[in-house]
């Protein structure tokens, strides 16, 4: 079959533009929930396996660099939450119209950020997590 | 010989002869995984310790066993759909499209088959 034009090339968008950035983000953030479900998997696995297992996985995941991955986790997860209810809200066929999805972007941004603030301060505030 | 008009054939079925199945799974699974997932993030923080004596009795309790279940397929099942699309956009290649869409989904079907199967051990009691 003949090479023919597809779709979509990132890089000849306007990166900018809040269409496209809140677009990319839902699904950027999706697919590190995707790694996110993997690690959830691990961790169930462990647990199941008994405790000489679970410890040697919670030795793994207790590691000072974990902390950060959970905070990238909660702030992907923080995104993809809200964006994910401005595409249902749309679904139901409301808030399409430019201003309506402009104003709905930055609203996803600023909620997500006010929901990811407030879990890492959640997090980070629970002293020595083992 | 069939009643059907050809329209009526072809109605709700779209480019992929799929109709808006992927669609709607997408969006049920979304729903299902707002409160699931809150409530996942939520529990987690919530717990004092997260040492193996203390999350093995959270997830023995019935109704976290029940929806971590539900947590667990319901997230595989609406990452398997989002990475799908992702592949399906992204990937040009026909040959490396169809490996990876196999991939993303033999993977997702591991992940919910050894959530399942790590709750229901752990829940009922099975675990060393």
């Amino acid at each position: 079959m003949a090479e023919r034009p597809t779709s979509p090339h990132l890089s000849v968008y306007r990166m900018y533009r809040y269409t496209l950035l809140t677009s990319v983000l839902n699904r950027a953030t999706g697919l590190v929930l995707a790694l996110g479900l993997i690690l959830m998997v691990y961790w169930l696995m462990a647990l199941a396996a008994g405790p000489a297992a679970y410890a040697r996985a919670a030795a793994l995941l207790g590691l000072g660099v974990f902390k950060l991955v959970w905070l990238a986790l909660l702030a992907v997860f923080s995104y993809h939450l809200c964006a994910g209810v401005r595409h249902l809200v749309w679904d139901t066929g409301r808030g399409l119209e430019r201003a309506q999805s402009r104003a709905s972007a930055y609203l996803v941004l600023i909620a997500s950020a006010v929901v990811f603030v407030a879990l890492a301060a959640w997090l980070l505030g629970r002293g020595q997590a083992s | 010989m069939s009643l059907r008009s050809p329209l009526g054939e072809a109605l709700g079925h779209g480019a992929a002869k799929d109709g808006v199945h992927h669609w709607r799974v997408q969006r049920l699974t979304a729903v299902a995984l707002l409160p699931l997932a809150s409530w996942f993030a939520v529990s987690l923080l919530a717990m004092p310790a997260h040492g193996y004596a203390a999350v093995a009795a959270w997830v023995g309790e019935p109704w976290t066993a029940v929806l971590l279940l539900l947590f667990v397929v319901t997230a595989a099942w609406h990452s398997q759909l989002g990475v799908r699309v992702v592949i399906e956009d992204y990937v040009h290649g026909r040959a490396m499209r169809t490996v990876l869409l196999a991939l993303s989904g033999y993977l997702h079907v591991l992940a919910a088959a050894a959530g399942v199967f790590a709750v229901l051990r752990v829940a009922l009691g099975g675990a060393a």
